[in-house]
């Protein structure tokens, strides 16, 4: 396992396989086996591969530590750029076919819809992680203010959840089993800082002690 | 009001289902064969969902109708595998595929409440009421999509005046039939059910509201609300009730499932309005299927000229 984490194929491997959903949505639209309404059909599904994305990001700290497998973190970065590319497609299946690419009309939905304000927001936000993802970026902004920089992903998680809950009429099931599985990955991180705190907090009192 | 003329050509006429599956059955065959040839497209034809068999029989002797439009058809293959119908499960391409078993013979709709004649109509004598007309209706959803179809039906006004409304009735109540053993999928919905709607009185009796048997120079197919449903084309999709069961006129405004679900989102007039938004999403829009971009929306779904007045000194706004 470890070895096929390490060699230099696996990066590739994940990185095709990444790519299978978008070149499944091509095939589709060649064949034209996008449905009634091809729009919705891209527009569904490329919303769907951000969330999933999201979500794997999210799982690699989790899993690198439950699994004690640190070497996942290779794929991170990977993850999190695919579900920037799925929302850029998403996107612009929006400011396309729905806005006819009248950024006016696009800014006034965004002020004036809810469910397109905290969309908007989640791709927004995913922009600056996206931009800062390389190790240069990373030795420039210092690893601790990298790091506070990418805990945004949390935040579009959440808006990327609450845009899908928002946009369905009553069926709620998938947009709630996304939220669960965001809400289970940040209480994991919430658990995993406190006990980290609880750990760390006698060592004051003991260093007080030994002066 | 109507004008009655001889049956010309029908949708039926234009395109026989036997040489449009056949067309298709070709096209697959071909699909097929392609594969042999290029292994690579084994996959893909594979992949082509099998078209679901409609038990659907042809209607014949259909009158045109004034009332329709010249717009281009949607595609029946759109509109029978993109559908709103919750009983079947919330995804549009669930009713084509797990409505195919619904039982819908024998059938019945009972009319009640205040009518000098309640009475139950059997499915057959349904048919016999009226010489059927051919209506090309758009059809605008309230998620923003539309169609134009030709539906089969007459007036419901017919029907109405055979059961004689008192001076009590002012609105008419519609029920869908709610079977959980044939409908599993309707637990998930989200909305409670049996489906039931209502329309003012003077909304039912309107010569554009049609009691529906068929589409397309056939009977309904179920997931389009086989055997028989309403049809109400200035008003948002969820208005037009599908597989009817019972028919109640009532002097109390009927309670109505969208509306019940969330009022601010549904009101109970529902009327295609592109100044009134849904509360999440604007109205001004929407995509016909088969189109890219989206197309402006009309007031009354562009049937003012018939029903505007019927709403005259109301804000409908406020009774969206």
């Amino acid at each position: 396992m470890r070895a096929l984490l390490f060699s230099k194929w696996a990066k590739a491997c994940v990185f095709v396989l990444c790519l299978v959903p978008f070149l499944a949505l091509v095939e589709r639209a060649l064949h034209g086996r996008l449905g009634a309404n091809p729009v919705e059909f891209l527009q569904h599904a490329t919303g769907d591969w951000t969330l999933r994305f999201l979500v794997f990001t999210l799982s690699i700290t989790p899993l690198r530590k439950l699994l004690h497998l640190p070497e996942l973190i290779r794929f991170r970065r990977m993850f999190g750029l695919f579900a920037f590319f799925y929302v850029c497609l998403h996107f612009f299946t929006y400011i396309g076919p729905d806005q006819s690419f009248h950024l006016a009309g696009m800014w006034q939905d965004v002020a004036k819809r809810r469910f397109i304000t905290v969309g908007f927001l989640g791709f927004v936000l995913l922009i600056p992680l996206a931009l800062t993802s390389t190790a240069g970026w990373i030795r420039r902004l210092g690893g601790k203010r990298w790091q506070a920089l990418h805990r945004a992903v949390y935040v579009s998680a959440v808006c990327g959840v609450i845009h899908y809950y928002w946009l369905v009429k009553s069926d709620v099931r998938k947009p709630l089993f996304y939220g669960a599985l965001v809400v289970i990955l940040l209480l994991w991180r919430l658990g995993d800082w406190l006990i980290k705190r609880g750990k760390q907090a006698p060592v004051p009192v003991a260093a007080a002690r030994v002066s | 009001m109507l004008i009655r003329r001889k049956a010309e050509l029908t949708y039926a006429d234009v395109t026989p289902k036997s040489v449009y599956f056949n067309r298709r059955q070709i096209l697959r065959a071909m699909g097929i064969a392609g594969a042999a040839v290029a292994g690579g497209k084994i996959l893909s034809s594979l992949a082509f969902p099998a078209q679901h068999v409609l038990a659907t029989s042809k209607l014949t002797g259909l009158a045109k109708s004034p009332f329709s439009t010249t717009e281009k058809l949607t595609s029946y293959d759109d509109v029978t595998h993109y559908n709103n119908f919750y009983e079947f499960g919330t995804d549009k391409g669930d009713p084509a595929k797990k409505s195919q078993n619904f039982r819908t013979s024998p059938w019945s709709v009972s009319v009640e409440g205040e009518v000098a004649k309640p009475r139950k109509f059997t499915m057959d004598e349904i048919l016999k009421l009226a010489p059927l007309e051919e209506r090309i209706y758009r059809h605008r959803c309230v998620e923003r999509w539309s169609i134009v179809v030709p539906w089969i039906g007459f007036s419901f006004s017919t029907l109405a005046k055979l059961v004689e409304p008192t001076s009590k009735a002012q609105y008419v109540a519609f029920q869908t039939l709610y079977d959980p053993s044939q409908m599993p999928e309707a637990k998930y919905g989200g909305i409670d059910f049996p489906y039931v709607e209502g329309l003012r009185l003077d909304e039912a009796m309107h010569p554009l509201t049609l009691l529906c048997v068929g589409m397309y120079g056939e009977t309904l197919p179920n997931q389009d609300g086989a055997p028989v449903r309403m049809v109400v084309p200035w008003k948002y999709g969820y208005k037009s009730i599908k597989s009817l069961v019972k028919i109640r006129f009532q002097q109390k405004e009927p309670p109505t499932t969208w509306n019940r679900y969330s009022s601010d989102e549904y009101g109970f007039y529902s009327n295609v309005n592109p100044k009134v938004d849904h509360p999440r999403w604007s109205q001004a829009s929407e995509r016909r299927l088969g189109d890219i971009f989206r197309r402006d929306t009309l007031m009354f779904n562009g049937y003012g000229d018939q029903v505007a007045s019927l709403y005259n000194g109301m804000d409908l706004k406020q009774y969206h």
